[in-house]
């Protein structure tokens, strides 16, 4: 019997590689898992270098880290009216590494002098790649614990949607008459409420966390439309012959149901599981930057805060600000789907082609 | 009889159509309409028909799949030595009693779990019923692949339905549904969907397994070819009633039913140069001569073993 063994693990194999194959051959979903894999290497990059040292945790935590960043700047006056020859508006006056006399009330420094100051948020450098925000936190580090959070909150409440509308999908398909009318009517009601102001008004009651949202995104998420359409897949399973020849030999309910009608939509939840991610990274990255989520920090905190401290308005003087989190959120959104769409072309029986 | 296997009488079949969700008239479509026959230890009944004339509908009630909506279904019953009523049957034992009929269906595409390899499926029916333990099953299944031809059997159980051609496919689902030593398979069009070449080597196992199984089949077709080949006994279904059965030869040979006749002259002569001779019946007369006979549902005996409907008889005789 070894060699039956040996035949069936080949034969896996074989299926694994023509998946991969065909995945593979989607070039945005290829793009996706690249996006992917390079935030979740990021994610578990921190904490490596926490452990091994090449961090110090003081100057780099991500919520409480200081890094002083000391930086002469030549004392000018500004004038009065534009354009000078050195200054050709007003926004240009100080320069980066100037400082204006008439705001030095607290020094009695002159013009022409350089003085010491602490340049917070400073820009990027060889120490801090993507610069320190205004309380001298880094932002690199930041970046990788607001995608730790990401990939927590997302995969958390995918599985937990998709697992929920999987199971009432295939229930509602597979009992029919009043079980199913209550879950189809349910599920219209769920697809009707509006998710964000809905979760505005939960986190005015409550105080939500991390794991928090992702219950109650995963919960509405599971409740709504997916629960249609994993019943439509389910309803196509339940009619075909090998369930009724299941049935015939006298298979229960119970064993049709796991063993025959799962199996056969569980690739369909997959890809509705992998679609659910964009959405509810999206969401956390809304209500963190509305300030309703009691977190530590987030890509979406960290937009916040820039906003708060009107760093938001400057153009893009102090990109590092904005830039590298509103990035985080898009790619890693987009990343998801992307990989969804490729995952699609391996399961949807009408894109297969084999 | 002492031998009779299964026992048909005035099977109904009736399926009730809404028309709106607050009407309250419904329409009911009598998808069988008071079938009777019986079928010996070991011998095989086709049943052919054009589309929609309930042959399916009548094979479904036959493997308990849908409930019958009238008549009864008597079985032999090993144990007891008698004939048993499927309606006495519940729970454990209609389980029990499962294990005798079994269904090999029309599409072998559709008939076998895409995600399941050929051993888990035809290993299926023993976890089911629970029969020997996990050795016993995987020589019954090693057994059984060899006895349909599917060999070497250890190149066959790991792999999945979609590597196999359709006619290995059809042979798994007749090794799946033998494996439970039925003594009855219902055969809806078993070899309709596969290439020519195939079938026939389909249908000469399916007749061997019968004799060494002692098996009897139910047979739906609506090839007159095959079921010659096949049948001892054709039963010709119209509209949801049986309007003659006799021995195959006798029916081919001798039709009486305007319908049979009709059926038979159609049979395509592969000979360009044959003039064909259509025997024309008028549908609709037949129908609403049907529905107007009060016994449409009576047969009578027009020689040995040679049953006709009565509502056309009178016209004959």
């Amino acid at each position: 019997m070894s060699n039956e063994k040996d035949i069936a693990k080949s034969i896996r194999r074989a299926a694994l590689k023509k998946n991969w194959r065909l995945f593979r051959r989607s070039k945005l979903g290829m793009i996706g898992l690249y996006i992917v894999i390079f935030f979740f290497f990021l994610s578990i990059l921190q904490p490596i270098l926490f452990v091994t040292g090449v961090w110090n945790k003081g100057v780099y935590d991500p919520v409480v880290g200081y890094s002083e960043q000391f930086q002469e700047f030549l004392v000018v006056e500004c004038p009065t009216e534009y354009p000078t020859e050195k200054y050709k508006n007003r926004s240009d006056c100080p320069g980066r590494t100037e400082v204006n006399v008439r705001t030095l009330y607290y020094s009695d420094a002159e013009v022409g002098d350089y003085i010491i100051q602490n340049l917070q948020p400073a820009p990027p450098s060889s120490e801090h790649i993507l610069g320190t925000d205004s309380l001298g936190r880094d932002v690199f580090s930041q970046i990788m614990e607001g995608s730790q959070v990401a990939f927590v909150l997302g995969l958390l409440s995918a599985t937990l949607g998709v697992g929920i509308s999987t199971i009432l999908g295939t229930i509602a398909a597979f009992f029919g008459g009043k079980i199913d009318a209550y879950l189809m009517r349910q599920s219209d009601l769920i697809l009707m409420l509006p998710t964000l102001p809905l979760l505005f008004i939960i986190s005015a009651f409550a105080e939500l966390q991390v794991w928090h949202l992702a219950v109650v995104l995963g919960t509405i998420g599971g409740l709504g439309g997916s629960v249609i359409t994993i019943k439509s897949q389910a309803l196509q399973v339940k009619v075909k012959p090998f369930v009724d020849s299941a049935r015939i030999t006298g298979g229960s309910q119970m064993n049709i149901l796991f063993s025959h009608v799962l199996p056969n939509v569980a690739p369909l939840a997959l890809l509705f599981m992998v679609f659910s991610v964009t959405g509810a990274i999206a969401s956390e990255s809304v209500l963190s930057f509305l300030g309703l989520l009691n977190i530590d920090m987030s890509w979406g905190l960290m937009i916040y805060l820039a906003q708060v401290e009107g760093f938001i308005f400057s153009g893009m003087k102090f990109w590092w600000l904005i830039l590298p989190a509103g990035l985080s959120v898009t790619f890693l959104t987009g990343g998801f789907y992307l990989v969804g769409r490729g995952l699609d072309e391996v399961f949807n029986p009408r894109l297969r082609d084999r | 009889m002492e031998n009779t296997l299964i026992e048909v009488k005035n099977l109904e079949k009736y399926f009730e159509v809404s028309s709106g969700l607050f009407s309250r008239n419904k329409a009911i479509v009598k998808a069988v309409d008071g079938i009777s026959f019986n079928i010996p230890f070991g011998s095989s009944l086709g049943l052919v028909g054009q589309s929609g004339c309930g042959k399916t509908t009548t094979a479904r009630a036959l493997s308990l799949l849908d409930p019958k909506t009238g008549g009864d279904i008597n079985f032999y019953n090993t144990e007891t030595s008698s004939m048993q009523s499927i309606d006495e049957l519940e729970g454990e034992e209609l389980k029990k009693f499962r294990r005798n009929i079994q269904m090999i269906f029309q599409d072998p595409y559709e008939s076998l779990n895409p995600r399941w390899n050929i051993k888990d499926i035809i290993l299926e029916p023993l976890n089911i019923h629970n029969i020997g333990d996990l050795k016993d099953r995987e020589e019954a299944v090693y057994e059984i692949l060899k006895t349909v031809g599917l060999t070497p059997p250890e190149n066959y159980m790991p792999r999945y339905p979609h590597e196999l051609s359709g006619g290995q496919r059809q042979r798994v689902s007749i090794a799946r549904t033998l494996i439970m030593k039925p003594k009855f398979v219902v055969c809806d069009e078993p070899t309709s969907m596969l290439d020519v070449s195939i079938r026939i080597s389909i249908m000469d196992l399916m007749l061997n397994l019968a004799k060494d199984l002692e098996v009897s089949y139910l047979y739906i077709t609506h090839d007159l070819a095959v079921a010659r080949y096949m049948c001892d006994r054709i039963a010709v279904m119209f509209n949801g009633k049986i309007v003659e059965i006799a021995e195959t030869e006798d029916l081919l040979n001798n039709p009486i039913h305007p319908y049979t006749k009709r059926l038979i002259s159609s049979i395509p002569i592969p000979d360009p140069s044959h003039k064909r001779e259509t025997y024309e019946v008028n549908f609709q007369e037949l129908d609403s001569l049907i529905a107007d006979n009060p016994n449409s549902g009576e047969m009578i005996e027009v020689s040995s073993n040679h049953f006709v409907a009565t509502h056309d008889v009178k016209g004959i005789l």
